[in-house]
């Protein structure tokens, strides 16, 4: 199936052009979401994409699956009572930096650490976008934001590091430069069988990068190329050369960790053999 | 060989930038713009890259 | 065949739960309410249900949410601070018209408030609790058994209008323990059923809807794919903030209940038939308003209990018609004064309206209120 095919079958008719901004890259992370589900060929009725709020989590109603629109930081939650309700459902959730780990941080760590059998997909633009340009917990230090006229004093969440310490079990990044190795990763978060994270850096232009100097929408991709380095390259760095620098690839994966909704199937066997 | 749909496309310019033959261009309108598809050599740049699903090659 | 038991309320839930269907519950420790979450973790993974305790309170709403969509029968249970915080999104399964049962067993408030001891206070949160133009059921029982029954009822109204439906507990009846009988085998017990499309997927709008105004819920996974959202959406589920759109679905989420009353608002009358003055309580308030009704007809008062099980919507026919009826009445609730103020609208001062407020962590005597009686009706 080539691309135009796939947003044919995926997509919800007559829904595009989408509403994101010219240059936004939530579009190139939502077709690598889409490439994702056409290689697995998953049937779309066995998908159910649960987004929370913000621009990235407009994706949902794009999508021709089972979709939710939810509540601002709130996707995690929804998806795990549509995953434990029906363990049949691939479950794709969508959501943002400010949705994923502000106000829905904590239900983030918690869904990694049920090691729930779902795979985020975190469209990481930096900036709460829909409200216009405020700094997030993934807006780097000294960045401007229309909340940081001065650039953030806050440092930033390592977002692979903290859900891997809080247990999920396979943790990624690619940028949208990197698109068709961003497929690629979204296909093996779905394969995993437990929690997988895929973080997608991508460009705003508009709300990000304006404020912070970045160029037009080519340039910010451009800028994913050369600050992103495969896991294996980026670890052969000094740690002065790390700086600035960020490691793409499958950063983390842990085998042979029971999942959340095969657990739970032990679990009623063993209540309702003890009847 | 490439096909656009001008409907969907917000003139961005990404697939210009990431053009290697400079096949494209983003015209008055705003609009990507078909300017020397002799030179397209398929290799697929725009098409992964367009956020809008506005232009594919056909192989 | 049936068994006699002595239940609590909030286990008398639990025993309705489990006799409705339901299969998910999401829930958050908070006391007095806790109770209902102890006993579902042991009981449905008996039936096949899961119990899910979640992270924090936003994240238990959250997570029946997402299991109803699946079809299942879901609950979660709160007392006053879990309340308000899954108060977001209870406005977005009203907006979404999501079938779901929120159990709260009303404490002491604001805040911390005095988790072990009873109020009433929740009774306007409970309606206008979520932001925006919105109409939901609030169940409120005042025994044992009627735990039961009300939890039965819960699903049944929230299937039927694809609606939440708070069951409005307090924390006299969440822990009172009472005998109740209740059947042997639940597998005879009617089943509420969510209505199902039956047009071919292709041609299925998300919120299209008949005459009743409720639209068909097909579970995620049948082949119907649908597009949830708490954005003000048209018939086909999309996003759509035309003022002709907001207006549509505005006066059909009001109209899909309001146009029912007969069948959702229930009031029970005790004493009434020649009343001349009424009690109106609800709820544990109400266990010592039949009582004091006794002791003031033993005096030869005619006074009788009316006593809302319905809470919301508003039994707004039944407290006009009442008006026209007796010559006083007078509100007993467990708070500083919420439903009069409603009680008080509908009437529109054709009679006096007199409240016996109780907020001092304690529920009235029945002799309490025969005073207050006796001095609001001489």
């Amino acid at each position: 199936m080539n691309m135009e095919e796939m947003i044919d079958k995926y997509f919800r008719p007559g829904r595009l052009p989408h509403i994101w901004c010219p240059g936004c890259g939530n579009g190139i992370v939502t077709g690598c979401i889409v490439k994702a589900v056409a290689k697995l060929d998953l049937p779309k009725d066995n998908v159910a994409v649960v987004s929370g709020i913000g621009c990235s989590s407009r994706a949902s109603g794009y999508l021709d699956f089972n979709t939710v629109h939810s509540a601002h930081g709130r996707a995690l939650p929804v998806a795990t009572g549509v995953k434990l309700a029906d363990p049949n459902l691939n479950v794709i959730v969508v959501t943002g930096d400010g949705d994923a780990t502000a106000i829905g941080g904590n239900h983030l760590i918690h869904a990694a650490r049920r090691n729930i059998d779902m795979t985020v997909v975190l469209y990481n633009n930096n900036i709460y976008g829909m409200t216009g340009g405020q700094y997030s917990p993934l807006t780097p230090e000294h960045s401007k934001a229309a909340t940081a006229p001065y650039g953030t004093i806050e440092r930033s969440f390592d977002i692979a590091e903290l859900v891997k310490a809080a247990g999920a079990t396979f943790v990624a990044r690619a940028t949208t430069f990197h698109a068709p190795m961003l497929a690629d990763l979204i296909a093996q978060g779905i394969e995993h069988k437990g929690f997988s994270l895929i973080e997608a850096v991508t460009a705003c232009p508009i709300s990000f990068g304006r404020q912070n100097k970045m160029g037009g929408p080519a340039d910010m991709i451009k800028w994913q190329r050369d600050h992103a380095l495969p896991l294996a390259a980026f670890e052969k760095l000094s740690e002065e050369q790390k700086a600035g620098k960020f490691p793409i690839g499958v950063l983390y994966k842990a085998e042979g960790v029971k999942e959340y909704t095969e657990a739970y199937d032990e679990l009623i066997a063993a209540a309702q053999g003890g009847k | 060989m490439l096909k656009i749909h001008i409907e969907r496309c917000k003139g961005c310019g990404i697939c210009v930038a990431f053009c290697p033959k400079k096949v494209l261009a983003v015209n008055e309108i705003e609009k990507v713009e078909i300017v020397n598809e002799q030179d397209c050599i398929k290799c697929g740049q725009c098409e992964t890259r367009c956020p809008d699903y506005a232009i594919f090659v056909e192989k | 065949m049936s068994k006699i038991l002595l239940l609590q309320g909030n286990q008398a839930v639990v025993e309705g739960a489990i006799a409705a269907g339901v299969k998910f519950f999401g829930g958050y420790p908070i006391t007095p309410s806790t109770e209902v979450a102890e006993s579902l973790a042991e009981k449905l993974p008996k039936v096949g249900g899961k119990f899910i305790q979640m992270e924090d309170e936003i994240a238990s709403m959250g997570a029946i949410i997402g299991a109803s969509l699946t079809g299942k029968k879901v609950m979660t249970a709160t007392s006053g601070p879990g309340f308000s915080l899954k108060q977001e999104l209870i406005g977005y399964a009203c907006m979404a018209e999501i079938p779901l049962v929120i159990v709260n067993v009303q404490r002491v408030g604001p805040s911390t408030g005095q988790p072990t001891s009873p109020s009433q206070g929740d009774i306007m949160q409970a309606r206008w609790g979520t932001h925006g133009d919105h109409w939901l059921i609030a169940l409120t029982p005042a025994s044992v058994p009627e735990c039961f029954d009300l939890t039965l009822r819960a699903y049944a109204l929230s299937e039927k209008y694809r609606v939440p439906v708070i069951l409005l507990m307090d924390e006299v009846i969440g822990h009172m323990r009472e005998k109740i009988e209740l059947p042997d085998n639940y597998d005879e017990i009617p089943q509420a059923e969510r209505k199902l499309p039956t047009c071919p997927p292709e041609e299925f709008k998300a919120y299209a809807t008949d005459e009743s105004l409720v639209p068909a819920m097909p579970p995620f996974g049948s082949g119907y794919r649908w597009h949830v959202t708490g954005l003000v959406h048209d018939e086909t589920g999309f996003p759509k903030g035309t003022p002709a759109a907001t207006l549509a679905a505005t006066n059909r989420q009001h109209d899909k209940l309001y146009n029912n009353l007969d069948d959702i608002v229930e009031v029970e009358n005790y004493e009434m038939d020649d009343a001349e003055y009424a009690i109106v309580a609800f709820g544990g308030a109400a266990r010592a308003a039949y009582e004091a009704v006794d002791m003031a007809r033993a005096k030869g008062m005619k006074v009788g209990l009316v006593r809302p099980i319905t809470i919301w919507p508003f039994a707004e026919k039944q407290m006009k018609a009442l008006a026209g009826k007796v010559k006083h009445i007078m509100v007993h609730e467990l708070n500083y004064g919420q439903y009069v103020l409603e009680v008080e609208r509908a009437v529109a001062g054709k009679v006096p309206v007199t409240l016996f407020a109780k907020y001092d962590n304690e529920p009235a005597s029945p002799a309490e209120v025969f005073a207050k009686m006796e001095e609001a009706f001489k």
